[in-house]
């Protein structure tokens, strides 16, 4: 069908040209290095060699502990998921409707700054909860520390569980009601429904939420810095990132991150891979795409213990710790006792308007989210336009090009963008806020061409094809129809990749320089200096910002759609 | 001048052949219908016209003006063959109004502002969309959608306009309506239109002429509507007009009986020579009898009768094949000939079309 690529020569091609380019300097070059480092050795390819590596305790340790936070992670994180989507979907709770909006919250605070509000908390000597059991209850030791597996799992939970939420409740939401209630007049109990009917139904959501929260965990940075590496518990991003920043990028660390790069990009693609499979099998006709009324259970009873233990969720891990972090930013210093003479706002005005270091980490944030965000827009909106409508040749390899920032953890971008574009190749990048930008770019491309493709896939051929008739040349009706038709969801991309670079961490770590700090970056390293008033006053603010950019944009997308 | 010569054009898919050797020519200012079932290539031969597609051999020709040629490579692109195209899924810009939806043909040609408006709203006045110029399609019925794609199709007065199925979505009033404005259209304008569509009704009401296509994409028969429904060339065009009964007649010397009986045939003789044949005929020829003369036709028994209003419509098993035969109400109940199931009958046949060798019977039951 490479034929009807030949009327539309000129714009076609150089389309094409283009998504090609994008998507091989951005992500395949820098992915391509990666495993040319790792198995390409004084010039000849070697696999003894990363074994070798693999077989080093820090690095099976490393893989270990990723392997056992992510399971434990996932394993709890879709429990508390599942039962929380059923009971704001399926039950009688008050307030279910709040509910499920709170439920969400927890999406749009970042891991790290809830990690480092428990660890304020919760830290075995310091953290003021196990302090008060030790100081007033008089207990031998800390209640629970922090500082330990069970720790980093709880608090991951805490902050990925919705994954395997939105996935539930939404398949609780959409599934016809009417099976369930001609297995009732069959004579079945609610039990043998739930456990025959309603769980097998909901299982592919179940399964694919909780591989997302699996491929989340085992990429995820910021927990696991904050509470791991005092007791020497590393996954593979943090042992990434402290090979890349401790020595100082001699060969042997460089390689030695390579291979746990390649091992992360593995896992991560063959997450993806068991997660396509089991949404296309699990693509029931019974789960239709309108909204039904579910049948509900009466909790009786149970209603308000239940509507507590909610509250109670949401007070851990939504407002115990943001009280705290706000809190903590307003110490003279950090350890003193929350009194009305120990709070002040100084703290808060000296990071937003005399420290250079967090007022440039600020600014660094908001213009790097603002420059990716649209360019990443718009090179997604050309390339995702390419693969849902055009006919040419080789869209195969940009179909495959195109997956790939999907399965791509970020510290393994950011390890990529550092081997392509630190002057091996003629481009020195290092230290400078443009290799965080490229790494950007390459992080949040995924979430573009899945904001674009979905509403390019709204836009029928014909409506390209009537405009050509009209007498409109391919890029007319590109300018004319095409693009006025996906704005709102280049819109929704531009949100997309915005927010999360807000408050990125795990990609910046590894890239920043002295002058190029982002807000994460800032956050953590004044953690890690011991500076944790100011920390948490910095993490303050990027709450407020954060929560300040998601009304915002619901104010956006609800003005455009009663509009 | 927008006479349309195809010769000998073909095109594949994936392999599958979708038109081979299909030739094809249009007068200047007539309406021509291809008519054929899903899949027979008709849209793929309306989007090869329309430059959407290439085709793998020949040329086609717009008005004397080769703008396809497969030996040469040219390719004129679809934005300069200069032709009105509506698709069956209306394609009517969703962000546009109405007036915009129309006036974009004359914006892209850039037409001065004065023209602009007072063509776009002259054709949104043709096809009857006054005083809605301001509204969005999102606020419009299908039927309106419709119009204003046809609209879209008519403002740069095209001298050729390429329809695909476009009153499929419509209800069947709206459908009957439109039918006729595009006829009143087409004479009102002088244009030259093709018609795609399987819809044989449309076809035969709508054309000057019509070319039936098979499954195939095999041309079966050109001609005008009532030349093709009257004399149709193969039982295949005899079927695709309308509900077809067949019965299958055999010749022994002199004596014709009906399939394997012994029955005797009864109606008009067969105008082919050959033993084996087949007589095909609509519900609408058959006039039923009581059972009392053999002369009346021939013998059947009545399987199920339905009363639909205006008509009866009954399906009678005649020596083992199962026919249907539709009567007007009135007459049935002027003459007493309402029938229960299981009465015995005779058929008498008013008109049939001979065809040589034994057609199964497609008699919907």
């Amino acid at each position: 069908m490479s034929s009807r690529s030949d009327s539309r020569f000129g714009t076609s091609q150089l389309l094409f040209g283009l998504s090609v380019a994008i998507l091989v300097i951005v992500v395949a070059v820098p992915m391509l290095l990666i495993f040319f480092n790792a198995f390409w050795v004084d010039g000849h390819f070697n696999v003894l060699d990363v074994v070798k590596i693999l077989r080093q305790p820090e690095t099976y340790k490393a893989l270990g502990n990723s392997l056992v936070l992510s399971v434990g992670v996932t394993f709890t994180g879709t429990i508390v998921g599942t039962f929380f989507a059923w009971l704001v979907t399926r039950t009688d709770l008050p307030f279910k409707k709040t509910m499920k909006l709170l439920f969400l919250v927890p999406f749009m605070l970042p891991a790290f700054i809830g990690a480092l509000a428990w660890k304020m908390l919760l830290s075995p000597r310091a953290g003021y909860i196990n302090r008060f059991f030790i100081d007033v209850l008089g207990f031998d030791g800390p209640l629970f520390n922090i500082y330990s597996y069970a720790g980093i799992i709880l608090v991951e939970t805490m902050y990925l569980f919705p994954f395997v939420f939105i996935q539930v409740s939404g398949a609780l939401e959409r599934m016809d009601p009417t099976l369930e209630e001609s297995a009732r007049i069959s004579g079945a109990d609610l039990l043998t429904i739930t456990r025959k009917i309603t769980i097998p139904l909901v299982m592919p959501s179940i399964l694919s939420g909780a591989l997302l929260i699996m491929l989340y965990s085992m990429a995820h940075f910021g927990t696991v810095a904050v509470l791991g590496i005092e007791t020497g518990i590393y996954n593979i991003p943090t042992l990434i990132y402290e090979k890349i920043h401790q020595s100082a990028g001699s060969f042997d660390s460089i390689r030695t991150a390579t291979v746990l790069a390649t091992v992360l990009v593995i896992t991560a693609a063959l997450i993806l891979w068991l997660q396509n499979r089991i949404l296309d099998k699990g693509r029931y006709q019974i789960i239709a795409g309108k909204s039904f009324r579910p049948t509900e259970l009466k909790l009786r009873g149970l209603r308000v213990p239940l509507l507590m233990l909610c509250l109670v969720y949401i007070g851990f891990t939504i407002v115990l710790p943001t009280v705290t972090i706000f809190m903590v930013g307003g110490l003279k210093t950090y350890g003193l006792p929350f009194t009305i003479e120990n709070l002040t706002l100084t703290n808060y005005r000296y990071i937003l308007f005399e420290w250079d270091l967090t007022r440039d980490a600020i600014w660094n944030s908001i213009s790097l989210g603002l420059t990716s965000a649209l360019i990443t827009m718009f090179a997604g909106v050309i390339i995702a336009y390419v693969i849902v409508k055009m006919k040419v040749r080789g869209k195969g390899l940009l179909e495959f090009l195109g997956m790939l920032p999907f399965s791509v953890p970020g510290s393994v971008i950011a390890l990529g963008v550092i081997l392509a574009w630190s002057g091996k190749y003629g481009i020195n990048l290092y230290n400078t806020v443009w290799i965080i930008l490229v790494a950007y770019i390459a992080r949040y491309m995924a979430f573009s061409l899945k904001a674009n493709s979905a509403a390019l896939e709204q836009v029928h051929d014909s409506l390209v094809e009537a405009a050509r008739a009209s007498g409109a040349t391919m890029w007319q009706a590109l300018k004319g129809i095409v693009i006025p038709l996906v704005r709102p969801g280049m819109v929704a991309a531009f949100f997309l990749i915005f927010l999360p670079a807000l408050r990125e961490l795990t990609v910046s770590v590894l890239l920043y320089g002295p002058t190029t700090r982002t807000i994460g970056v800032a956050i953590y390293t004044l953690n890690e200096d011991g500076e944790t008033v100011y920390s948490a006053a910095l993490a303050g603010i990027a709450l407020i910002i954060i929560v300040l950019g998601e009304v915002l944009i619901k104010r956006l997308v609800t003005g455009k759609n009663s509009a | 001048m927008a006479d349309v010569r195809i010769e000998g054009i073909s095109k594949q898919y994936a392999g599958r052949s979708i038109l081979s050797g299909l030739s094809l020519s249009l007068d200047d200012g007539e309406c021509f219908t291809l008519l054929g079932p899903s899949g027979c290539g008709k849209t793929v031969l309306l989007r090869l016209l329309a430059g959407f597609e290439t085709p793998d051999s020949s040329s086609i020709a717009i008005g004397g003006k080769v703008v396809a040629n497969a030996a040469t490579g040219l390719l004129i692109p679809p934005d300069q063959r200069g032709l009105g195209v509506v698709f069956q899924d209306y394609a009517v810009w969703p962000h546009m109004n109405v007036f915009d939806n129309v006036a974009y043909p004359l914006k892209l040609a850039k037409t001065d502002s004065a023209a602009l408006r007072e063509r776009t709203l002259r054709t949104v006045g043709l096809v009857g969309l006054d005083g809605l110029e301001a509204r969005m399609p999102s606020q419009l019925s299908g039927g309106q959608q419709q119009r204003v794609a046809l609209a879209c199709a008519l403002v740069s007065e095209p001298h050729l306009l390429l329809l695909d199925e476009p009153l499929n979505n419509l209800d069947a009033n709206l459908r009957e309506e439109m039918r006729f404005e595009i006829k009143a259209l087409q004479r009102k304008l002088g244009i030259t239109i093709l018609y795609a569509t399987h819809d044989q009704e449309i076809a035969l009401g709508i054309s000057d002429r019509l070319a039936v296509i098979d499954e195939h994409g095999a041309l079966r028969q050109i001609g005008a509507p009532e030349e093709v429904y009257e004399h149709p060339g193969d039982d295949f065009v005899f079927r695709f007009l309308g509900i077809a009964n067949f019965l299958p007649v055999r010749r022994d010397g002199e004596s014709l009986y009906i399939g394997g009986s012994m029955a005797a045939w009864v109606g008009p003789p067969p105008d082919k020579a050959g033993v084996q044949l087949s007589a095909g005929f609509r519900p609408s020829d058959v006039l039923l009898y009581r059972d009392r003369n053999e002369h009346d036709g021939l013998p059947g028994i009545v399987r199920r009768a339905s009363f639909l209003g205006a008509q009866v419509d009954y399906l009678i098993d005649i020596a083992g094949t199962l026919i249907r035969a539709a009567l007007p109400s009135h007459e049935c109940l002027a003459r007493q000939l309402l029938f229960v199931q299981g009465d015995r009958c005779r058929a008498g046949l008013t008109s049939v079309q001979w065809f040589a060798g034994d057609i199964v019977a497609s008699t919907q039951a």
